[in-house]
């Protein structure tokens, strides 16, 4: 054995090890993601292509894709809008707090989803605090399509922040300064030296942002009502459908949902490199920085 | 230059963007989430604990945190163990394998709450194999939280195991360690705060997770069913002041959640620097 041999076995497992532990881990990936994901698309076909079409180009099916597109329109620019705002507060600028503004951004993901939507339901519904005054001026906000996408903003608020943030922190403000001090207006400095900056990891961050906006459950459940055609998410058609035990329509109208995640996965997977180096290369200069 | 609470900058936007921030905060989360405590406080104190410390909810709660906190320690021990692999070992289809651990994030949780209960219904692909019933009890409530917290551990693991540098297991082996000494002496400590920031983050997931949960529950009361199907109920029953009690009560559990979480990663930097 050469000393490389002898150091490599030191430092990894035998490879009965390797192997167990690997087929141990694919095991259980196998059973808890593959699994789900192969009896989506067995289950949706398995009454055949005509019953398949019929299920996601049927008018309710289409109306409910229509509202699912619609709230992901509206919530997604408002989140990313209100991340990059939050994240150049939070990292171009030093203030007292801060670690507590972050943590109060992060709070939507720590709330039940059910919860989400509850309190819109306590502000806006008939037996919330705006409840009569809404009422009397005949604005529907609760079972109806403006409940739906504040439900949605909220349960993706934290989505682009919380990539952008970690990001805009390591790339620290030198640049800025540089394109201050040359002369750019504050605007143009952020347009053209922050943004291709950060671009990577806003666009990963919308694309977060926008798979949960779409595949959003619970929070949209309790706001929306249930009213086909009128309030139903594709979530929330799946499970209408499903409850009626149309079993193969529901998992047609899921599948649809599914692909959207899987092109989410590959989006995520591509960005996600690009991303890492862009953090790389602001650590890098960092570093440099503080050696020089 | 120093006014205050912030520190003085050349750069431009502070006042915009934080006040964007802060109006924007406040309207769609502080504000409800106040109105929602508030809600409860138009409650009687009594009325408020007889909702939350009914035969009912208190049986709710034992389903929710019981299946959770099951679901959370095989979130530990797998995705430790995804982790290791994904970031120790080549083999074929390993960053196919790595993008599939993202799935439980990205597929909605009513897709797989409808995918899980095809698979272990009585007559589902494993339904059919096992002698016992899985869905419609707490053992199918657990899959599907199982399935829901994959990724919490593995992604909050792999970045720290990469980060382990290679000369400190080399010293461990030359110093005489076996590779099951050097991984108890000198990985797993710095992989601890990781694997239990990312048990937290799955259980915290868990408690408060409906989509996933309530198809596969059968959601008889007292039984398979969970904390916010029961308040999705009192909803639907109108019983706004025993959903908003509900509301709270959870509420309050998740927000000591947060904070533990936060502790921990904080722990968890602390250590990585020392």
């Amino acid at each position: 054995m050469t000393p490389q041999q002898i150091a490599e076995r030191a430092t990894t497992e035998p490879r009965w090890i390797r192997w167990t532990l690997i087929a141990l881990a694919l095991a259980f990936l196998a059973l808890f993601v593959g699994l789900p994901l192969a009896a989506v698309f067995v289950s949706a076909l398995s009454k055949g292509w005509a019953v398949y079409f019929a299920a996601i180009t049927e008018p309710v099916a289409w109306a409910a894709i229509k509202l699912t597109l619609l709230t992901a329109a509206i919530a997604v620019p408002l989140n990313l809008v209100f991340g990059v705002a939050a994240a150049w507060a939070i990292a171009k600028f030093e203030f007292r707090g801060k670690q507590v503004l972050i943590t109060l951004i992060d709070l939507p993901f720590s709330v039940s989803p059910v919860v989400s939507g509850l309190i819109y339901v306590l502000i806006f519904g008939l037996q919330g605090w705006l409840g009569p005054w809404l009422q009397d001026h005949d604005i529907t906000i609760i079972f109806a399509v403006p409940g739906i996408v504040l439900a949605t903003v909220f349960v993706t608020f934290p989505f682009v922040a919380r990539e952008l943030i970690p990001l805009m922190i390591a790339q620290g403000t030198e640049e800025e300064e540089a394109a201050l001090t040359l002369g750019a207006s504050g605007w143009q400095t952020f347009w053209r030296v922050t943004v291709p900056n950060i671009k990577w990891g806003l666009l990963y961050g919308v694309i977060l942002c926008n798979a949960r906006a779409m595949g959003e459950f619970g929070a949209v459940s309790v706001v929306s009502g249930h009213i086909r055609g009128l309030t139903n998410t594709m979530t929330l058609h799946v499970e209408i459908l499903y409850n009626e035990y149309q079993t193969a329509a529901a998992f047609a109208v899921a599948s649809l949902l599914t692909l959207l995640a899987l092109v989410t996965l590959a989006a995520k997977s591509a960005v996600e490199w690009r991303v890492r180096q862009q953090l790389k290369a602001a650590r890098h200069s960092h570093d440099e920085d503080l050696l020089t | 230059m120093k006014i205050g609470w912030k520190r003085w900058s050349v750069l431009p936007g502070f006042g915009l963007a934080m006040g964007y921030t802060l109006t924007y905060l406040s309207l769609l989360v502080l504000i409800p989430l106040a109105g929602t405590f508030l809600k409860s406080a138009t409650l009687t104190w009594p009325e408020f604990w007889e909702t939350i410390t009914s035969p009912r909810a208190l049986a709710s709660y034992r389903v929710t945190f019981g299946t959770s906190l099951v679901a959370a320690l095989l979130n530990a021990v797998s995705g430790l163990l995804v982790a290791w692999v994904l970031t120790r070992y080549r083999f074929f289809g390993r960053r196919f394998v790595d993008a599939l651990v993202d799935l439980p994030f990205a597929l909605p949780t009513a897709v797989a709450g409808i995918a899980l209960t095809a698979i272990y219904a009585p007559t589902g692909w494993v339904g059919k194999l096992v002698p016992f019933k899985v869905a419609f009890t707490p053992l199918g409530i657990t899959i599907a939280l199982v399935f829901i917290g994959v990724p919490f551990v593995v992604r909050t693991v792999q970045p720290v195991l990469e980060d382990i540098e290679p000369e400190l297991e080399q010293v461990a082996a030359s110093l005489g360690a076996n590779r099951w000494q050097t991984f108890t002496r000198v990985v797993m400590p710095a992989v601890w705060p990781a694997v239990l920031t990312g048990f937290a983050l799955s259980f915290a997931r868990a408690v408060g997770e409906y989509g996933s949960v309530i198809f596969i529950a059968g959601n008889m009361p007292m039984r398979t069913e969970i904390t916010p199907l029961l308040i999705v109920t009192q909803l639907e029953q109108y019983n706004y002041a025993g959903a908003t009690s509900l509301a709270v009560a959870m509420l309050v559990v998740s927000f000591g959640m947060l904070l533990t979480i936060n502790a921990l990663q904080w722990w968890g930097t602390r250590r990585h620097l020392a």
